[in-house]
């Protein structure tokens, strides 16, 4: 009989096959008497050598540019000659290789952590560092994932970018992460290769490696143990899941007809090729955030209006609602200067910047709106991380100047939900961001695993700020989008719909399986699955509900 | 002793990819060259971890020496190299 083990799950599709455990870091033995330096130094060296040329081929096997980049600077440190030297010199003075290589690299760290920002990020990378070499050096396997020679899935405590940068989605089926939650790497990695994922899944790191397990990305469910008929019926399944949604097409629309938009998150013009892309109704959120990265000088106009021009085009007459610049302390940019703020994502950022650079917001949109004047494209234009309803008022006069007749603000915090009514007036329409109202309602940073059951997109107190907008938006004649993690959840998708959002935006890749979703609700069902679900204690409870009542009531 | 003190014109300092590009480039060269901040002392140019702990942020002025037959032009080739936006280039070389 298959034991059964429940997480979150963050990515939709079902998968059976053999699990396969990402290979813990080696523990350090207990230190031992070197009696010959130079042979010990040498080991460390071939260790070392061993583990550059690892990561270099890593490197270049990597999915993207920056991965690779991340992981070639990584081999580079691991060759670095004055690192050897550090290690030979503590191996002289009586340590073991192990020993000598771990306190070498926590120097390192402990300079990397003292210089701070980027550096301090990058400490991780030395930790990493030294699980391989030390792995290496004791002849155990690499920390990092398994290689089992045929599709697998994947279990984890949870996983690292230095992990999914060389993940294979041909010999992933799934994944399965004991930490982590539905905004964490993972969940946004799983989704972006379409691939089910269950997070938050305790006990997850107990399933010995070659176990048959199958796993619902869906519903959070793992069976662990599972024979070799549970295996091919979940196949089957999976198969006319995928066959269904690649048939899936057209607007999107309740089982009773009620229009929902479907719309994509894009970062520039590139993210609108593709079939995928092509049935979005529009794009919901277009970062432009992209633009501004890695650069000395703010964009001038005239670069701006021509990146914004390709959107347009590549849209085709469809909507697209552009953010405007959302960076900030955490986010930040070369050539604005943010204070050293102890706690950036309360401070300075995305609207807020207009307070110290007015310039940037002016000029940003008017380059929207010459480019959707040039190219009759349709831009609706929304501020990020609005408070009052005197920002929302001031951002929607500076639009209307600029020549842009649809604006709207974004809700990203809880003072803004409570005050919706106050709001919507000024407004054309309001899109809420659930990642960073979740992030500031909870109290709980968007990047702290530890606390990812407060960051579920199911906590009921987010679905209530959420119906606070859309009633607010209802009895003003305003249209609410959800434009976060949240939206892309199939299961959530009928409970937002119920609640009175007008139009979901995600990544394009995920558009099928809600649309799918929609369809198999009428707007009735999806008003009581908002009911139960907003009555719901916590989060678990909300899912249980609204799945529970969905397979009842079909 | 060649000395060159020039300012870092990378965007995102002399990190990640241009300090990749900056300690590759600084292993090629037939002398030892070292690099410094104001308030740091000299370290080796072609070690990764070291140039890293500089900390070097876009604007830093950092010193570079060295000595021996070709220092002038080693160091002439590493100046430019810092000076430049890396960031802003295209990621071929």
């Amino acid at each position: 009989m298959a034991d059964q083990l429940h997480g979150i799950g963050v990515s939709p599709g079902l998968a059976a096959g053999l699990a396969y455990r990402v290979c813990e870091p080696p523990r350090l033995p207990a230190p031992t008497v070197v009696t010959d330096a130079d042979a010990e130094t040498a080991r460390a060296a071939v260790a070392l050598a061993s583990v550059a040329a690892d990561l270099d081929r890593r490197a270049a096997s990597a999915r993207d540019s920056t991965a690779g980049e991340i992981l070639a600077a990584q081999a580079m440190m691991a060759a670095d000659p004055v690192l050897l030297d550090m290690v030979g010199a503590r191996i002289r003075d009586g340590a073991d290789a192990g020993h000598a290589l771990y306190e070498a690299l926590a120097e390192f760290k402990r300079q990397f952590e003292a210089a701070g920002g980027y550096l301090a990020e990058r400490a991780a990378d030395l930790d990493d560092l030294r699980d391989r070499t030390i792995a290496g050096w004791l002849g155990l396997p690499m920390p990092g994932l398994p290689a089992p020679g045929h599709p697998y899935i994947l279990v984890a405590r949870d996983l690292a970018p230095a992990d999914t940068a060389t993940l294979d989605p041909e010999q992933v089926l799934a994944l399965v992460t004991e930490a982590g939650g539905p905004t964490s790497h993972t969940a946004i990695v799983a989704r972006s290769l379409g691939l089910p994922a269950v997070v938050r899944c305790e006990g997850a790191t107990h399933i010995a490696d070659a176990t048959p397990i199958a796993v619902d990305g869906t519903t959070g469910r793992v069976e662990v143990g599972v024979d070799e008929a549970a295996i091919a019926d979940t196949r089957h399944r999976e198969q006319l899941r995928r066959q269904q949604l690649s048939r899936s097409s057209g607007p999107g629309r309740t089982a009773d007809g009620h229009p929902v938009a479907l719309l994509a998150n894009i970062g520039s013009a590139a993210d609108l090729t593709g079939p995928e892309a092509d049935a979005a109704e529009g794009v919901g959120l277009f970062r432009t955030e992209l633009l501004y990265l890695d650069r000395s000088a703010a964009p001038t106009l005239d670069e701006q209006v021509e990146a914004y021009r390709a959107v347009f085009e590549a849209a085709r007459g469809r909507r697209v609602v552009a953010r405007t610049l959302d960076a900030g302390a955490d986010k930040p940019l070369a050539f604005l200067n943010f204070d050293d703020e102890p706690n950036p994502a309360l401070g300075v950022r995305g609207l807020r910047l207009g307070r110290r650079y007015p310039d940037v917001l002016r000029t940003q949109l008017d380059a929207i709106a010459r480019a959707a004047q040039a190219t009759g494209g349709n831009a609706w234009v929304m501020a990020p991380m609005v408070a009052t309803a005197a920002e929302a008022a001031d951002f929607v006069a500076a639009c209307r100047m600029a020549g842009l007749p649809t604006a709207g603000v974004m809700v990203e915090i809880p003072a803004a939900a409570l005050r919706a009514d106050t709001i919507v007036p000024a407004v054309d329409f309001l899109s809420i961001g659930t990642n960073d109202l979740s992030q500031y309602t909870f109290a709980a940073d968007r990047q702290c695993g530890d606390l990812a059951d407060l960051l579920d997109p199911w906590q009921p107190a987010l679905l209530q700020l959420i119906a606070a907008c859309t009633a607010a938006g209802k009895a003003a004649g305003k249209p609410v989008s959800v434009c976060g993690e949240a939206a892309a959840d199939p299961a959530l998708a009928p409970v937002l719909v119920g609640l009175g959002v007008s139009s979901l935006s995600m990544s394009a890749r995920a558009i099928p399986a809600v649309r799918e979703s929609l369809a198999a609700h009428t707007l009735a069902d999806c008003q009581r699955l908002a009911q139960a679900a907003l009555a719901a204690t916590d989060a678990g409870a909300a899912r249980e509900a609204v799945l529970g009542t969905a397979l009842l009531g079909g | 002793m060649a000395t060159r003190i020039v300012t870092v014109g990378s965007a995102s300092g002399l990190h990640a990819r241009p300090a990749a590009l900056f300690v590759a480039a600084a292993a090629a060269q037939p002398v030892a060259v070292t690099i410094r901040t104001a308030n740091k002392p000299p370290v080796p140019a072609k070690s990764m971890l070291s140039v890293l702990a500089l900390g070097a942020r876009k604007g830093t002025e950092v010193t570079l020496e060295a000595n021996g037959d070709g220092a002038e032009a080693s160091l002439d080739t590493l100046a430019d190299l810092l000076v430049r936006d890396l960031d802003a280039e295209p990621a071929d070389g």
